[in-house]
């Protein structure tokens, strides 16, 4: 047994001995490990100490551009005509989504996608950062919300957030002046500045939108974000707020527009009321229109052919950009014209037998009254409306003189008013026939150019800024919505000339035989005005003995009035289209009383 | 119940731990629980569930220091054969997501891969007891086989990790009873000649796994991640660390598991070089005491099995951190007793009490 003890313990110190070598060696072998790690440590985390700290700064700070919120739109009382709603969009991180597309069709199965909103998201996608938010669809309604909200484990990287959506009141009453916002195009992209639209999703595209986008749209902030992995934001690190858009009041008056519109009854057409004084429009109608608010979320395919294909094309700004032949409302202007060269005075006669011939020409041009009108002096000519008195008078002038005349007062212009897209119309002259169709100018195309017709071609604006410069005596600023410019002497006449004119256009309404005399009874005040027919068919000869009521809607002419209020020291001066009307004095010139009434009676 | 042998077993023992291990492991522990609220974003009830694990694994350790040395030699082949038919078990009625590594006994879930660490070089320490040293080339053959088997019945759960520490054990155990260097190399070749197959063997997320490490930029948003983010981590912590609760890396997300197997990434990059530096102190202390521990064990089976474990906590600080700042691919080992994690810890801590036990004994019979 002791034995046995003896040789164990022998046999043991051996092991042992073999054991703590290679203890040793192992204790060894794993400090050197030690310091090989921590060699690493140190290399990583003094060494490499700046390039990890940079990327741990780029892993969790974001600048997040802020867009601005857009400035309201009011009109001159104060009233909301364009507002910022708030509403839910959802979004989407793009370097948070593996397959982009599988998450799209989810959506799709969801709440839908139209073709407009995917083009929208792929433009959007491409011009942000991976890690930037890009709206999918916008304006989810609450039953949307929810049901996004609810299959939320399906669409991992998708938020849904609350934003500030355009939103127009009054909709189709004030489309055409207003305009719209929609989302942005590549277009909108070349011409904004990047920088500043970084987080705006929405922009001007016509009308006052367009046109004030620049103080509307504001300027937007930027904030340095930390973000965790998942791309959330964390919090705040340093803000610059972004800078509202302006709120822009606008001359226009809501009650007058809306009864304006209403005037216009069944009719398309336009009417345009000025503020004599500082050329602000208090009503900018064309009829019909269309609801801007479809426009702001992306129109339908189908709802913007509907749109497009409409007989009556709503989206055809009318006041602006529509031409229309002045007819007899351009013989005020002539007449000053007259008056100034000294070819007539008042007391001029001419005899109105119911046709007027050049001479040497076989040509009749006609008078509308069968028969003619007899003698008349130029007051009972305009109250008439006579044309043989016009075509006499034009051809005297000739169309140097008209031209230069029609000219001071705008025609062939722009007017300059605050909005985008206006025609400047056309004022026929020699150099302009020459220019533009390469020939000749004829004495008859002189004549029909004195009662309005022929090559003239004028916008309801520019007929209403005309209207205000003569009613201002020739003194007039160009018409704005919005930044009013100062008034200008334009037309320079002796002042008996006005008066005269004036005379005439007072008989059109107030004159027994006046064209407009039917509305003189439910005026509050006395005004002066004009009546006028655009043709829309054909000219004025033998080959069309067509009544007016027997032509198809779309061929009759268009009914136009010039007026301004109250006679005395007159401060609002309207022009009224109203398309395929017929008669200036039976359709236009009720629709100006109407407005004019109002105007009266609602004095701002 | 007859409970002599038990009595038997502790009759002459002292109560008696090592107050200098155990007060280095309090302080890993306490300080481990400190980055742990850091790393959970400060969240309180992980720290705590945290705190009565590791209080569950010192129990655990006092409970194995007070064992005698001549038990767990004797009990050894059962622990070993124990530990064996769970992991054929875990095979059969495992639960757990994609790999089956636990088995679900009602009232807790067990890891048996977690005790085959202490299992392994037991069973290896108690067969080469008494036999002369270095092993003869039949002990040499079957202490590979008892490393081989398990080692591969926790590779195929599949768990790489785990089935690298249990071979790694194992394998230590081996290499201090003083085996010819000549077969130690032999063995190297045969594992580098294995290796191809081994590659055929693993899971694509295991193959992931080595090439991320290989290039992890190559994919920065899913496998290399991991990797990157760590790197990050580490690096922008540097020299003294943005301080406690300081980490963005981790407060916002970009770690990954940074309260399990990344949480040295949060240390350094809160502590910086000179946290990770003396972090790598206080370990090293832990270990070198308990090898001084162990090599004062009266027997071979004390000093190997002792020392074996000790490595074996080491190999664990040295694949964690390799993992960490990329030196190694992500295999999910933890950091030692700090990771949040109960059962790595109760094996780690149940290791320290046995080392204890071979000291108390020793130091008793020279009373």
């Amino acid at each position: 047994m002791i034995l046995a003890e003896s040789t164990e313990t022998l046999h043991d110190s051996d092991n042992r001995r073999t054991v703590d070598r290679r203890i040793w060696f192992l204790v060894g072998l794993m400090l050197f490990a030690l310091l090989g790690v921590l060699a690493r440590f140190a290399q990583l985390q003094i060494l490499e100490h700046g390039t990890y700290a940079a990327r741990a700064e780029n892993n969790r700070v974001r600048l997040r551009a802020i867009a601005p919120n857009r400035g309201l739109i009011l009109d001159r009382k104060g009233r909301v005509l364009a507002e910022n709603r708030p509403a839910y969009r959802l979004v989407m991180v793009p370097e948070r989504v593996s397959d982009i597309e599988a998450v799209l069709e989810t959506v799709d199965d969801l709440v839908g996608l139209t073709a407009p909103e995917r083009e929208q998201f792929r433009l959007m996608r491409l011009r942000n950062r991976p890690f930037q938010p890009v709206t999918i669809k916008g304006n989810l309604d609450e039953e949307q919300v929810a049901i996004l909200a609810l299959d939320r484990h399906r669409l991992e990287g998708l938020d849904i957030e609350p934003y500030l959506i355009r939103h127009y009141p009054y909709g189709e009453a004030l489309a055409h002046v207003l305009g719209y916002v929609a989302r942005l195009d590549k277009s909108d992209l070349n011409r904004l500045d990047a920088d500043n639209y970084r987080a705006t999703t929405h922009t001007g595209k016509t009308g006052i939108e367009r046109y004030y986008e620049e103080q509307l749209h504001g300027t937007s902030g930027v904030e340095r974000v930390e973000t965790n992995a998942q791309g959330r934001m964390v919090r705040v690190l340093e803000r610059t707020p972004p800078v509202p858009g302006t709120d822009l009041q606008l001359t226009l008056d809501l009650d007058l527009q809306l009864a304006a519109i209403e005037a216009l009854g069944e009719h398309p057409g336009a009417v345009v009321a000025l503020d004599i004084e500082t050329g602000g429009v208090r009503a900018l109608v064309s009829k019909p229109g269309y609801d801007p608010n479809l426009f702001v979320n992306g129109i339908s395919h189908t709802a913007y052919r509907a749109l497009l294909e409409s007989p009556q094309r709503p989206l055809f700004n009318r006041f602006l950009a529509g031409g229309y032949e002045p007819g007899s409302t351009v013989k005020p202007f002539i007449a000053l014209a007259g008056l100034d060269s000294g070819r007539i005075t008042p007391e001029t006669r001419v005899f109105s037998s119911g046709s007027f011939r050049l001479p040497g020409h076989s040509r009749e041009y006609k008078d509308w009254r069968e028969g003619g009108h007899g003698w008349v002096d130029l007051q009972s000519a305009l109250e008439q409306s006579v044309n043989v008195f016009f075509y006499d008078l034009a051809h005297n002038l000739g169309i140097d003189r008209i031209s230069r005349e029609l000219a001071l007062f705008g025609f062939g212009q722009t007017t300059g008013i605050d909005l985008p897209g206006e025609f400047n119309g056309v004022l026929p002259s020699r150099s302009w026939k020459r220019r533009t169709l390469d020939q000749a100018w004829f004495p008859g195309e002189t004549v029909i150019t004195g009662i309005g017709q022929g090559f003239i071609v004028v916008t309801p604006l520019q007929l209403a800024h005309a209207a205000a410069t003569l009613a201002g005596r020739g003194r007039a600023a160009p018409p704005r919505l919005v930044d009013l410019e100062p008034p200008a002497v334009l037309v320079e006449h002796r002042s008996e000339h006005w008066d005269t004119v004036f005379k005439g256009m007072h008989a059109v309404v107030n004159g027994a035989r006046g064209t407009a005399r039917a509305i003189a009874a439910g005026i509050p005040v006395e005004i002066g005005g004009k009546t006028g027919t655009s043709q829309v068919f054909g000219r004025p000869d033998e080959e069309f003995e067509i009544e007016p009521e027997e032509l198809p809607w779309f061929l009759r002419n268009h009914a136009l009035f010039i007026a301004f209020a109250p006679y005395e020291n007159p401060t609002i001066a309207v022009a009224v289209v109203a398309e395929h009307g017929g008669g200036g004095s039976s359709v236009a010139a009720p629709v100006a009383a109407d407005i004019l009434t109002h105007a009266m009676r609602n004095q701002p | 119940m007859n409970l002599n042998w038990l009595i038997r077993e502790f009759r002459h023992q002292p109560f008696r731990l090592d107050p200098l291990l155990c007060g280095l492991l309090l302080l890993l522990m306490v300080l481990g629980l400190g980055v742990l609220y850091s790393a959970s974003d400060a969240d309180l009830g992980t720290v705590w569930r945290q705190a009565v694990r590791l209080g569950l694994g010192v129990v655990l350790m006092i409970v194995a220091s007070q064992i005698t040395p001549a038990w767990y030699r004797r009990w050894a082949p059962w622990l070993y054969a124990v530990g064996l038919a769970l992991l054929v078990m875990v095979l059969v009625f495992g639960v757990g997501r994609g790999a089956s590594r636990w088995l679900d006994l009602g009232v807790i879930r067990f890891q048996p891969s977690e005790m085959m660490k202490i299992g392994v070089p037991l069973m290896l320490a108690a067969w080469l007891h008494k036999k002369p040293l270095p092993p003869g080339l039949f002990d040499f053959v079957v202490c590979a086989l008892l490393i081989a088997v398990p080692t591969l019945l926790i590779a195929s759960q599949p768990d790489l990790g785990t089935s690298l520490l249990v071979a790694a054990g194992g394998g230590m155990l081996l290499f201090l009873s003083g085996v010819r260097w000549r077969w130690i190399a032999a063995g190297a070749a045969a594992a580098v000649a294995g290796a191809p197959l081994l590659w055929n063997m693993l899971h694509n997320y295991q193959r992931n796994r080595v090439l991320t490490f290989i290039d992890p930029e190559s994919d920065p948003l899913g496998q290399g991640w991991n990797i990157i983010q760590s790197k990050i981590a580490v690096g922008t912590g540097g020299l003294t660390g943005r301080g406690w609760l300081d980490s963005t890396q981790s407060r916002l997300e970009f770690l990954p598991e940074p309260h399990t197997d990344f949480i040295l990434s949060v240390i350094a990059e809160e502590f910086g070089f000179v946290g990770v530096a003396a972090l790598f102190v206080l370990y090293a202390a832990i270990v070198l005491r308990a090898i001084f521990l162990a090599s004062q064990a009266r027997d071979p089976f004390g000093r190997m099995l002792g020392a074996s474990l000790m490595f074996l906590f080491f190999v664990y600080l040295l694949v964690n951190a390799g993992m960490v700042s990329g030196l190694m691919p992500v295999v999910g080992v933890p950091l030692p007793l700090v990771s949040y994690g109960g059962t790595s810890a109760a094996t780690l801590l149940a290791g320290f009490g046995i080392i204890m036990s071979f000291y108390s004994r020793r130091k008793m019979l020279k009373s």
